[in-house]
């Protein structure tokens, strides 16, 4: 194996239905927590049925580790189920806004750049433009990277949201 | 306040009014509680109020802690949840050591906490903890309640939940404007709503077919016995399964009873301080079949070196419990009781006289022992005590080296008749415990094995046993000595004592005779058998002080993060020096 190829294998998609209850969150972080796992993000919504909540969570960690975290997700009694989403079976997709520098000089490269990537402009000010993109993970990371040269001011990403393909359940 | 008026015959009732505490309590009473250990306080004042006139008898204990392990040793004793009602802020924090302790060891208690009113929730008021925050990482389930109407439904899961599948504690925090509202709900026995809890069925008979076949061939089997197999009641099953194999049968602490110790295919208990048996038979089996045990790290020590070559297969309630330390050959999933109930059909018996025969040798070769050469020994007290009591005591211990001689002479032949903080190794758990079993199985006889550092954390209990005339018999192993820490300083820090002498113990006869508790002594080889059976046989509660010589250690020793291989089966020479152990703790 190699090193990036282990790098991928040691990040992981976790998808959970949850009860829409307080103290789900933290009964979930504690889970990660305590066993040392960083949460890279979480996105926690409503699904179609209220009394419950959908989270998505990706994290790295070592299989070991991970498949005992997923077992103590599913015991923990507000989690209706946790698994790990296997990336050729499901789609992902995130969402990112960016404040980046604009000076008169770089304003049209920026522009031009996120046309490119189905980015889009929603806040225009003096010296700063705010963009909007939604896509998949590595297409942000890429047009993060370009927007580095220009100047990030701030970021912020959704983290990932994903679904099973087809008649499979998320 | 106001004395209650007679109730006035006849007239056609409406049904009466409750309040959210009445109604908590009539859920209890309908489960068939029939102990609830409480201290009270401000915000738990609505909760005590409804037990005036109550079914269940509220026993006033001295310490929230002493509390909750009483709720955990009657569950122990008795397999039904125990029930511990306290006030908000220290009265909840005081219960945490007896949540953590219950939960790894996997006991249904419900510990119901007085909270501020929900106005107040978040904003400091007088005795405000968060409980429910405190208490997450150690509970089985936990509820904040904010609405009345939803007591019975909380109370109707939380009984549930604590007692099924893997048990554990499950804790209900309740806001006084909560429990003093009126109850306005049509049913004191609604539907549940926990679509997320798994309580695992009954094994098929395909996996069961296939976990059947893992044994054949198998020369030099061994059933290690865990607390799931006490838990689920799966004595006679266990019994059962390892006369049919012929298979050799060691416990771990917490398993002793469920299959019984003095069977002669029982090895008695592994693990670090096991039998030397044990542990040789660990050593050298080719299969290892783990009954409701979760492969502690004081029965494995070093993973890695831990039966090599054997094949292991693993019974286990908790699906998270597989591969967390040891990767299986072959699992199946269900209550240990269940499972080996099935499985005793589908195994074929085994060939094992050889091993028998080489397990003999062992036991011949390294039997426990003592001498009387120092002194009054623990040993000889517990040896004593199990005699004089034919081993038919329900044995509570505290935790130490007393705990560990308590394991090896006091041989345990039933299910629930021994109960001990081995997850958490709990100072303190071992008397209210006894406590909690007394009034749990109130013919029984039970004995608490406390040392003298333990018993001073909750002592102070000794009030509960007078009031409520508890004939519990507390057997005080007096070494003078954090005993157990004094060894581990002994054999591996070179003897450099560091906090660990008692000066200042207590008379401790006097101490129970100011309590109005009978008093023994025993401090002489030659008197102990006439103490012990007096005291034994005394009618009420009784302390026993026992004086034992201050210095001696608990063998065999497997050092902590070692495996049965690095086994210490006698006392090492004086001059012998030993590696620090690298383990858990
Ligand atoms: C609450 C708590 N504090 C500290 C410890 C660490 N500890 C384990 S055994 C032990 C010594 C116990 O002394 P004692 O009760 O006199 O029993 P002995 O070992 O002398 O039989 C200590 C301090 C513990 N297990 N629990
Ligand atoms: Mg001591």
């Amino acid at each position: 194996m190699t090193d990036s190829t282990q790098k991928s294998k040691d990040t992981h998609i976790l998808s959970m239905l949850v009860a829409n209850k307080p103290g789900v969150l933290v009964r979930v972080a504690l889970v990660f927590a305590r066993r040392g796992f960083n949460i890279d993000s979480l996105v926690v919504s409503a699904s179609i049925n209220p009394k419950y909540s959908r989270m998505t969570i990706t994290a790295k960690g070592d299989l070991a580790t991970l498949d005992q975290i997923i077992k103590n997700l599913n015991k923990l009694v507000d989690v209706l189920h946790a698994s790990e989403h296997d990336p050729t079976h499901s789609i992902d997709h995130e969402l990112a806004l960016i404040k980046v520098k604009a000076t008169p000089a770089s304003k049209t490269a920026v522009v031009k750049h996120s046309k490119k990537y189905h980015a889009k402009i929603v806040d225009v000010t003096d010296n700063a433009l705010i963009i909007a993109q939604s896509g998949v993970t590595e297409e942000l990371d890429e047009f993060e990277n370009l927007m580095r040269k220009y100047g990030v001011i701030e970021m912020v990403r959704s983290g990932k949201l994903l679904m099973a393909q087809g008649k499979e359940a998320t | 306040m106001t004395t209650p008026e007679k109730p006035k015959t006849e007239a056609p009732k409406e049904p009466k009014k409750m309040n959210g505490a009445e109604a908590l309590i009539r859920c209890l009473e309908n489960f068939g509680v029939e102990y609830i250990f409480g201290l009270s306080g401000g915000a738990a004042i609505p909760i005590f109020d409804a037990l005036v006139g109550s079914k269940i008898k509220l026993i006033l204990v001295r310490h929230e802690q002493g509390g909750t392990h009483m709720a955990d040793g009657y569950a122990r004793a008795t397999g039904k949840p125990g029930v511990a009602l306290v006030t908000s802020g220290p009265g909840a924090t005081n219960t945490v050591t007896g949540i953590m302790t219950s939960h790894m060891d996997s006991v249904p208690i419900i510990v119901l906490t007085g909270q501020t009113i929900t106005a107040m929730l978040g904003k400091d008021a007088f005795q405000e903890a968060d409980i429910f925050g405190v208490t997450m990482p150690v509970v089985k389930h936990s509820y904040l309640v904010k609405k009345t109407n939803d007591i019975p439904r909380v109370i109707k899961e939380a009984w549930h939940i604590c007692q099924t599948g893997r048990p554990g504690p499950v804790l209900v925090d309740l806001p006084k404007d909560i429990t003093s509202a009126p109850f306005t709900g049509d049913t004191l026995d609604p539907e549940m709503d926990i679509p997320g809890y798994k309580v695992p069925g009954k094994p098929s008979k395909k996996d069961l077919i296939k976990f059947a076949n893992a044994f054949k061939g198998s020369k030099k089997p061994l059933l290690l016995i865990g607390h799931g197999a006490v838990i689920s009641h799966a004595g006679k099953a266990v019994k059962r399964l390892a006369e049919k194999l012929h298979a050799p049968v060691t416990n771990t602490l917490l398993g002793k009873g469920a299959f019984a110790e003095t069977h002669p295919l029982s090895l008695g208990m592994l693990g670090m301080h096991g039998t030397a048996y044990a542990n040789k038979a660990v050593i050298n089996c080719d299969l290892i079949c783990s009954i409701g045990s979760r492969w502690d790290d004081r029965i494995n020590g070093n993973n890695a070196e831990f039966c090599v070559n054997a094949k292991k297969l693993h019974i286990e309630v908790d699906p998270a419990e597989i591969n967390k330390i040891v990767k299986p050959d072959a699992y199946i999933i269900g209550s240990a009781r269940e499972v080996v109930e099935e499985l005793i059909d589908y195994v074929e018996p085994l060939d094992t006289k050889e091993w028998i025969e080489e397990l003999a040798y062992y036991r011949k070769q390294w039997p426990l022992k003592y001498s009387h050469d120092k002194g009054l020994t623990a040993q000889y007290v517990i040896h004593e005590c199990y005699k004089v009591t034919q081993g038919k005591a329900i044995v509570t211990t505290d935790v130490g080296q007393h705990q560990m001689w308590a394991a090896q002479f006091y041989l345990t032949d039933y299910c629930d008749n021994w109960i001990t903080s081995g997850g958490a190794g709990t100072m303190g758990f071992g008397f209210p415990a006894a406590i909690g079993a007394q009034f749990g199985r109130p013919k029984d006889l039970v004995v608490a094995i406390v040392g003298d550092g333990g018993f001073q954390m909750t002592l102070y209990e000794l009030a509960t046993v007078f009031v409520n005339k508890l004939p519990v018999k507390v057997l005080i192993i007096d070494n003078k000595y954090l005993g157990m820490v004094r060894q581990w300083q002994e054999l591996f820090f070179d003897n450099r004592l560091s906090g660990v002498d008692l000066e200042g113990n207590p008379n401790f006869v006097k101490l129970a005779e100011s309590y109005g508790i009978k008093g023994f002594h025993i401090h002489k080889v030659e008197h102990c058998h006439d103490v012990m059976t007096e005291a034994m046989n005394y009618p009420g509660p009784a302390v026993i002080w026992a004086e034992v010589i201050k210095e001696d250690n608990v063998f065999p020793m497997i050092p902590a993060g070692k495996s049965a291989y690095h086994m210490i089966i006698e006392p090492p020479p004086q001059t012998q020096k030993l590696e620090k152990p690298t383990g858990s703790t």
